[in-house]
C-alpha cells in the first residue's frame, strides 16, 4: 500500500491507483470532477482536464512538486505524494478556465434540453464556472441527428469525453460510430446515415455526461425532476435486468441504469449493472418490472438539492 | 459556421482493380502479422491516387482489405488533411498559407490562382480540371510561396510561374510526383 | 569561426543520392566500424558523450532518451524515426532526406544496433511522398548490398527498415501521436505515463527519434562522442541544420557549428547575406512557429546587452521575458513592413486547424483564440480582446494532453508581449488595420 495526501487528507491506497481514485476513496469534496474518465471503461480519461490537480511533492523519495497540473484520473500515486486539488488556487483557476472552454461552443440549451437537471456540465459550471461568458464568436452547429431509432445525437452538446465510443467499442459487438475529423470540428458520428443498434448501445446514453446522447422513448416527455426514481428488476436474459425506473404518477416514464455518486454505472455483484436495450426502450409498462422502492440519489447534482433524500430512514420496501 | 452532416456522393464507379488491390496487400505486408492496420495510411494514399478522392465505397473496400470496421477507416480518412472526401478536379492545387509562405507573399499568391481560374477555395473549375485549396505548412518555407499538386511540389512561385503551371497542367504534361 | 560540416559535408558530390558515392565519399563505415568493433552500448555510450540533443525541438539529450529503453526480454524493441516534420519554418530533415537519404539509413542501421531494435520504422509527413520514394530506393539499395537485412557485415546483426507515409497532420509530430498513427489510428496524442521508452509502437519499448538526431549519430560514430562534443558551446554540442525563411535575402537549409552568432547568421555572407530588399529586421522566431518571438533588439543580443548565439541556452536567455527557443531550427525572420498581429493570426489558425481535438483546452482554446485574432487583424477586435487572449493563453498553457497546447500558447503570449502597441493599434485604427490586412503593405497581385 501507498500513503498519499489530498487536500491534508492522507489515505492508503494499492500501488497503481490513480489520484482521482484515491481521492474517490476519501469521498466528499476532495473527488476532482471527472467528464471523461469512466471507471467502467477501460482507456477513458485524461481527455477533458476538468480534473487537473496540483502535486505539491512527487513521493517521498522525491518530493519535489510537479511543474504543471496532471490529470487526476490518469496519474498514478507514488508512496508519500501530496496532492492539492480544493485546497489549491491554481487548480481552481484552471478549472475555471477549463470549464469556460467546454462552455465555449456549448448551446446552453438546457431549457430544451432532456438532460438538463442530472447534467455533468451543468453541475461543472455550476460550481466552477462564471454568471458571464466572454465568449463573443459564432458557436459552432451541427444539426441533431438520429442515431437508430431510439438515441438523439445533439453534436453541439458533445463535450467529446469519448465514452460513448468505448461503450460500442467494449460492450457491443461492432461499433459503427466514431470521433471524425480533428481539432475544433471534430464530431461523434456515424459518418454515412447508419443506425447504431446493438443490444448495448443504449448504454452510451447513460455514459453521456451531458445532453449529447438522449433518449428518443423519453424526448420531451418531462422534466427529470418531476419524475419518481423508483429501483425495479426484472428477469432479463441479455442483462441483469436491475435498473431505475422514473416514474410519473403509475406510469414509467423511461429506464436507466443504477449509477452511483460519481454517476456512473453500478456494480452489482461485481458486475457493472449496463442494461441491454430491451429493459431501456421496450419495457415501459409498469407490470413489466418489479418496483423495489424510491432509488436513492447519492450524487451531488443541481436537481438533487434538496429534492431527493439523501439517505433512506426506512428499509426499502417491496411494492408488489 | 453551419456544419452539417456530410453529404456522401458516391460518383463514377471506385471498384478496385485486382492492380490496386495487389499493391494495397503489398503495403500490408510491411508491417507484422496482426499488425496490418499500420498501413492504413498508405492504402488510403493509393486508393486516393487511383481515384483522385475517397468515396465510402473506397473506405468501404479498404475496411475489407484490413479487415476493420468501416468506421475506423472514416476515423482515420477524415483525421488527416490530405484526403479528398468529395470528388475534386485532376489537379489540386494545394497551395501553403502559413506564416512564412504568408510572409512572401501566398495571400495574394492564392487570390491570384483563384482569379486566373475563376475558382474561390474548394472550388473547381467547370471543366473539372483544377480545384483550389488552401493547406498549413508543407515543409517548404524557404522557397515559398509554394503548391503540392498530386505529390510534387511547385516552388518559388510567381504569377507568371502559376500562368505557365496552369498550361502545363492543361497539357498533361507534369506527371504525378509520386505512387 | 569555422564552419565543419558533418552531415552536408558531401552535399555537392554528384550523384551522392545513390548508394555507390555515398560509400565512395565514406558512407556505410560508421555502420562497420560499429558492427565490428564496438557493442551495443559502446554506441550508446559515444552518443552520450557527444552530448547530441534531440534536434526534432525538445534538444532532450538523446543518449539519455536511448538510456531510458526499457529492454525487458522476449519483447521486441522498435526504433522510431520522426520523419513528420511540419513546424512552420521547419524545412531541414525533408532536405537531408532528399539530398543524402543514405544517411539516414544509415543512421536507423546504427541506432537500431545500439538499441537492440530488429525493425525499425520512419513515418515521414504525407506531403513528402516524393521523398519516400527517394527514401525507399535508398532502402532498396542498402538490402542489396547486404547493409540491410540478415547478418550486416558478418556481425549476426539483422535488421529491417520500413519507411511509411502520414496522412497530413502536424500533431503526428508528437512522438505518441506518431505511434498511434503508425499503428493505423488517428493520431491522437497518448496518455501518459506509460512513455513510450516503456510502452511504445505496438505496446513495445520503442524510441522515436528526429531525422537529424538519427543522422548525427553517424559523424558521432566514425570521429568519436569527444569529437562531436568539442564542436560548439557548453551544452550546446556539434552541428545543427537551420532552415532559414521568410524575408532573408538568402533563405534555405545552412549547416551551422552551434554558437555561431545570431548576427553572422542572418548578416553573413556565407549565411542568409541579411534581410531581403535591403529592409530592415522587425523580429525573428528563431526555433519555428511555436517558440516566442524575439523583437529586433532581442535578435542579435541579449537583454543583457551580450551577444546572443546560435545555443539552445543563449537562444534562451531571458527566459520568455526576453528570450526564445532554439527549438526545431526553423528560423523565421521579419521584415519592418510585416504585421505582427497578422502573423499571430495566421499561426494560431495552423494550430487551430492542426489540434487533434481531443482534449478541451486545446481543441476549444485553439479556436477561440483563432478568431479573437481574426477580429483584431481585420479590424473589429477590442481593447479588452488583448487581456482576453492573454489570459485563454495561460488556461491552455500546461493544461493539454500533449505540447501542442503551449505552442499555440507561446508564439500569442509573446507577441502581446512585445508587440503589444501593433495589437492596440489594430484596434484603435480599424479601417487602417483593414487595408494593411490585404494588400497595403505588399502590393495585390491582382489589380
Amino acid at each position: 500500500m501507498v500513503k498519499v495526501t489530498i487536500d491534508g487528507v492522507e489515505v492508503s491506497v494499492e500501488p497503481g491507483t490513480t489520484i482521482l481514485n484515491a481521492a474517490r476513496q476519501i469521498g466528499g469534496d476532495v473527488v476532482p470532477p471527472a467528464m471523461c474518465y469512466y471507471s467502467k471503461l477501460p482507456g477513458t480519461g485524461g481527455k477533458c482536464r476538468t480534473c487537473l490537480v496540483e502535486v505539491a511533492a512527487g513521493s517521498a523519495a522525491d518530493p519535489r512538486p510537479m511543474p504543471k497540473l496532471v490529470a487526476s484520473c490518469s496519474t498514478p500515486v507514488q508512496d508519500g505524494m501530496v496532492v492539492n486539488n480544493k485546497s489549491s488556487q491554481r487548480v481552481h483557476d484552471n478549472r475555471g478556465g477549463v470549464v469556460e472552454f467546454l462552455l465555449a461552443n456549448h448551446p446552453l440549451d438546457c431549457p430544451i434540453c432532456d438532460q438538463a437537471g442530472e447534467c455533468h456540465l451543468q453541475d461543472l459550471g455550476y460550481e466552477h464556472g462564471s454568471a458571464k461568458t466572454r465568449y463573443e464568436e459564432d458557436r459552432r452547429i451541427f444539426e441533431p441527428i438520429d442515431i437508430g431509432n431510439k438515441i438523439k445525437l445533439h453534436m453541439n452538446r458533445c463535450i467529446l469525453c469519448y465514452r460513448c465510443v468505448y461503450v460500442a467499442n467494449q460492450l457491443t459487438d461492432k461499433r459503427v460510430h466514431g470521433v471524425l475529423h480533428r481539432g475544433e470540428h471534430a464530431e461523434i458520428s456515424t459518418y454515412i446515415e447508419q443506425a447504431v443498434d446493438n443490444d448495448f448501445s443504449g448504454n452510451m446514453i447513460d455514459v453521456c455526461p451531458v445532453g449529447a446522447l438522449t433518449d428518443r422513448t423519453f424526448r420531451f416527455k418531462s422534466r427529470v425532476w418531476f419524475l419518481k426514481p423508483m429501483e425495479a428488476e426484472r428477469s432479463c436474459s441479455k442483462c441483469c435486468g436491475k435498473a431505475v425506473v422514473w416514474m410519473f404518477g403509475n406510469e414509467i416514464y423511461r429506464v436507466t441504469a443504477r449509477k452511483d455518486q460519481f454517476g456512473e454505472v453500478e456494480e452489482i455483484e461485481q458486475k457493472t449493472a449496463w442494461l441491454c436495450n430491451d429493459c431501456r426502450f421496450e419495457k415501459k409498462e409498469v407490470t413489466d418490472w418489479n418496483v423495489l422502492g424510491p432509488r436513492v440519489i447519492n450524487r451531488q447534482s443541481v436537481i438533487s438539492q434538496g429534492k431527493y433524500a439523501t439517505t433512506i430512514d426506512k428499509p426499502v420496501k417491496r411494492i408488489s | 459556421m453551419k456544419e452539417s452532416k456530410k453529404v456522401v456522393t458516391t460518383e463514377g464507379t471506385t471498384q478496385f482493380s485486382a492492380e490496386l488491390i495487389a499493391k494495397m496487400e503489398e503495403a500490408k505486408n510491411c508491417f507484422p502479422e496482426g499488425k496490418e492496420k499500420s498501413a492504413i495510411l498508405k492504402i488510403l494514399h493509393l486508393a486516393q491516387a487511383e481515384f483522385g478522392w475517397l468515396s465510402v465505397h473506397s473506405m468501404d473496400q479498404i475496411a475489407e482489405i484490413l479487415r476493420v470496421e468501416p468506421i475506423e477507416v472514416y476515423e482515420v480518412a477524415t483525421f488527416y488533411t490530405m484526403f479528398h472526401l468529395e470528388p475534386v478536379g485532376k489537379y489540386v492545387f494545394e497551395v501553403c498559407r502559413t506564416g512564412p509562405c504568408m510572409l512572401v507573399g501566398s495571400d495574394q499568391l492564392i487570390e491570384y490562382i483563384g482569379h486566373k481560374l475563376n475558382i474561390g477555395i474548394g472550388e473547381t473549375t467547370k471543366d473539372g480540371l483544377f480545384t483550389l485549396k488552401t493547406a498549413e505548412c508543407l515543409g517548404g518555407c524557404g522557397y515559398g510561396p509554394l503548391l503540392q499538386c498530386r505529390h510534387r511540389f511547385h516552388e518559388h512561385l510567381t504569377p507568371e510561374k502559376i500562368d505557365s503551371l496552369i498550361e502545363q497542367y492543361q497539357r498533361g504534361e507534369i506527371k504525378p510526383g509520386a505512387l | 569561426m569555422t564552419n565543419r560540416k558533418l552531415l552536408l559535408e558531401h552535399l555537392d558530390v554528384p550523384g551522392i543520392q545513390g548508394i555507390d558515392a555515398y560509400v565512395k565519399h565514406g558512407g556505410y563505415a560508421s555502420l562497420k566500424k560499429a558492427l565490428q568493433k564496438m557493442s551495443p552500448d559502446e554506441v550508446v555510450e559515444e552518443v552520450k558523450k557527444s552530448g547530441l540533443r534531440g534536434r526534432g525541438g525538445a534538444g532532450f539529450p538523446t543518449g539519455l532518451k536511448w538510456s531510458f529503453l526499457a529492454k525487458p526480454e522476449g519483447i521486441p524493441r522498435y526504433l522510431v524515426c520522426n520523419a513528420d516534420e511540419s513546424e512552420p519554418g521547419t524545412f531541414k530533415d525533408r532536405y537531408l532526406m532528399e539530398k543524402i537519404p543514405h544517411l539516414l539509413v544509415e543512421g536507423m542501421i546504427l541506432s537500431s544496433y545500439a538499441l537492440g531494435a530488429k525493425t525499425s520504422y520512419i513515418y515521414i509527413r504525407g506531403e513528402f511522398m516524393y521523398v519516400l520514394e527517394i527514401l525507399q530506393n535508398a532502402i532498396n539499395e542498402a538490402y542489396a548490398k547486404g547493409y540491410l537485412g540478415k547478418n550486416i557485415f558478418g556481425s549476426g546483426f539483422d535488421h529491417d527498415l520500413v519507411i511509411t507515409p502520414g496522412g497530413g497532420a502536424y500533431i503526428c509530430g508528437e512522438e505518441t501521436a506518431l505511434l498511434e498513427s503508425l499503428e493505423g489510428k488517428r493520431g491522437n496524442p497518448r496518455i501518459k505515463p506509460p512513455f513510450p521508452a516503456v510502452k511504445g509502437l505496438w505496446a513495445s519499448p520503442t524510441v522515436v527519434n528526429n531525422v537529424e538526431s538519427i543522422a548525427a549519430v553517424v559523424p558521432i560514430v566514425r570521429d568519436g562522442g569527444d569529437a562531436y562534443a568539442s564542436i560548439g558551446i557548453g551544452k550546446s554540442t556539434g552541428t545543427k541544420l537551420v532552415s532559414a525563411c521568410g524575408n532573408l535575402e538568402r533563405p534555405g537549409v545552412y549547416e551551422i557549428e552551434l554558437g555561431l552568432s545570431v548576427e553572422e547568421f542572418i548578416y553573413g555572407d556565407n549565411y542568409c547575406r541579411g534581410i531581403a530588399k535591403g529592409k530592415k529586421l522587425k523580429a525573428c522566431v528563431p526555433g519555428g512557429s511555436s517558440v516566442p518571438i524575439l523583437p529586433h533588439h532581442l535578435v542579435t543580443k541579449t537583454a543583457a546587452g551580450e551577444q546572443r548565439l546560435m545555443t539552445y541556452e543563449s537562444l534562451a536567455d531571458g527566459g520568455f521575458q526576453s528570450g526564445s527557443m532554439l527549438g526545431s531550427g526553423g528560423f523565421i525572420v521579419f521584415d519592418e513592413d510585416q504585421c505582427i498581429v497578422r502573423n499571430t493570426w495566421n499561426f494560431t489558425r495552423f494550430y487551430a486547424h492542426e489540434s487533434c481535438g481531443q482534449c478541451s483546452p486545446c481543441r476549444e482554446g485553439t479556436g477561440w483564440m483563432e478568431k479573437v485574432l481574426h477580429r483584431l487583424e481585420t479590424g473589429k477586435g477590442h481593447l479588452r480582446d488583448i487581456d482576453l487572449l492573454a489570459d485563454i493563453n495561460k488556461k491552455i498553457e500546461g493544461n493539454t494532453i500533449c505540447p501542442l497546447g503551449d505552442a499555440a500558447a507561446w508564439p500569442v503570449a509573446a507577441a502581446i508581449r512585445h508587440f503589444r502597441d501593433e495589437f492596440e493599434w489594430h484596434v484603435t485604427h480599424p479601417e487602417e488595420a483593414q487595408i494593411r490586412n490585404y494588400g497595403l503593405i505588399q502590393q495585390p497581385l491582382v489589380a
